[in-house]
């Protein structure tokens, strides 16, 4: 049972860690530049309603079933909902950060390190909550279809080998389990002293 | 004090502003010609949506003029610069960064015990000792304003843009940090110009109040407060210079 845990964990962190990593720099750029979110706009909004679960014929296609299929799903279904969290945090900036910003004459690598990254960081952590969420979601109907292992895999393979519904009940209840772990732990980052400007009420 | 007759440190030459909106030119700023001596106190004022702020970005480098040219130490203003900071009225101080973190801001070039001994010096300046650790979150709106100006200061700047900066603070706050800024002032003298739709305000701080009409704004008046710091709000010379700028305000509302 723990390999599972840890073979599905492993999967969405891989899969979430790739998309952010490629996700957000580019939605931070793009929306930065205006014209460019206004000319990849169309192209995003037809991948976007795409569910990650269709993908997977295409994923078992290029990746054959295993682990790479599977964070692929999972790096598709974290894509979209990152690079928009970052688009619409650059947005938001208030116009006063970035005047401030070249009041005091920053390089282009202190803005960003010191006035972008600061400003949009509670945004993120918004987006990247919900975002992990959905990549849980994504992981175990992955692990029905397109590998032999995890937390999807064990519920399919519990009802498939013989009707074991006690075993389907109990990989559903660790699933949530783990679920409201993760998001406990995103959640805890919305504490930190200098992200914590981003929540208050007003 | 009266800032002694100095060199011309700002100049505007028939500035004009006009911006495009839905396709049209929209004149906001027409034919401005100010000379800012070194170390003057101005307080702009003017009916609201005259184009005061956009004087302060102009002169601050934050818009370029649609005509004419605005100088400093005979330097054509090109962009934003350290040398001349704009204070804004609400929101301008960093709220991920503590208020030694925002003191230090426009510091990142000194070392360390410099910046030290700046933020240290500016903190006292202000009255936030015992602050330096705190998130402006938990600082009152007088206090975030007083932040934002020590963080301007800090960088030993020449010329202070103030726009509306305690616009959005109450009365007796207001009344506060007026003598704060004027404190300060009269301590580092800086050229200051700051924008305001509040009378008693620019009569309290200005060596000269410039009015501005209705858009598009040009300077109808300039008037000089010959009044010695600290001014008493309630003598003959003070009510009158008061009832002066508020008949020519008067005038820009009506004409």
């Amino acid at each position: 049972m723990l390999k599972y845990v840890v073979a599905s964990l492993f999967r969405v962190t891989w899969g979430f860690l790739l998309a952010a990593v490629i996700a957000i720099p580019l939605g931070l750029t793009i929306g930065w530049y205006r014209r460019a979110g206004m000319a990849l706009s169309p192209l995003v909004q037809v991948f976007r309603p795409i569910s990650p679960l269709a993908w997977i014929p295409i994923a078992i296609l290029w990746f054959g079933v295993g682990d790479l299929a599977a964070i692929f799903l999972i790096f598709v279904g974290c894509f979209f909902p990152l690079m928009l969290t970052a688009m619409s945090a650059v947005h938001n900036i208030p116009a006063v950060y970035v005047n401030v910003g070249r009041n005091f004459g920053l390089s282009a690598a202190d803005f960003i390190y010191r006035v972008l990254y600061p400003a949009v960081v509670p945004q993120l952590i918004i987006g990247s909550r919900i975002t992990l969420g959905i990549a849980w979601l994504v992981v175990v109907a992955a692990e029905m279809i397109a590998v032999n292992s995890g937390l999807g895999f064990l519920i399919i393979d519990a009802r498939n080998a013989g009707n074991r519904y006690d075993l389907v009940i109990a990989g559903m209840i660790i699933i949530g389990t783990i679920g409201l772990l993760l998001d406990l732990g995103m959640r805890s980052l919305e504490r930190v002293k200098s992200f914590r400007w981003g929540y208050s009420e007003d | 004090m009266l800032a002694p007759v100095r060199d011309v440190k700002l100049r505007m030459e028939r500035v004009g502003m006009a911006f495009e909106r839905d396709g049209k030119s929209v004149s906001v700023l027409e034919d401005i010609n100010l000379d800012v001596s070194d170390g003057e106190f101005i307080c702009l004022v003017g009916p609201s949506g005259c184009g005061k702020s956009t004087m302060l970005n102009l002169m601050g480098g934050f818009l370029a003029p649609t005509q004419g040219s605005v100088t400093i130490d005979n330097q054509v203003v090109r962009g934003p610069d350290p040398r001349r900071i704009l204070v804004f009225q609400e929101r301008g101080v960093f709220p991920w960064l503590t208020v030694e973190g925002n003191i230090g801001f426009g510091l990142a070039k000194l070392s360390r015990a410099e910046r030290r001994e700046r933020i240290d010096h500016y903190v006292q300046m202000v009255r936030l000792q015992g602050f330096e650790h705190t998130f402006p979150s938990d600082l009152s709106g007088g206090m975030q304003q007083r932040l934002q100006v020590a963080r301007a200061l800090a960088v030993d700047p020449d010329i202070l843009y103030l726009d509306e900066p305690f616009g959005a603070l109450d009365s007796i706050t207001r009344l506060l940090m007026r003598g704060e800024l004027l404190r300060i002032w009269q301590s580092e003298r800086r050229t200051i110009i700051f924008v305001t739709h509040d009378v008693d305000e620019a009569v309290q701080l200005a060596d000269r109040v410039v009015v501005l009409s209705a858009r598009p704004g040009k300077i109808q008046d300039v008037l000089t407060i010959g009044i010695l710091h600290p001014r008493n709000i309630s003598s003959a010379s003070y009510l009158e210079h008061r009832d002066d700028l508020l008949k020519k305000i008067g005038l820009a509302y009506t004409a």
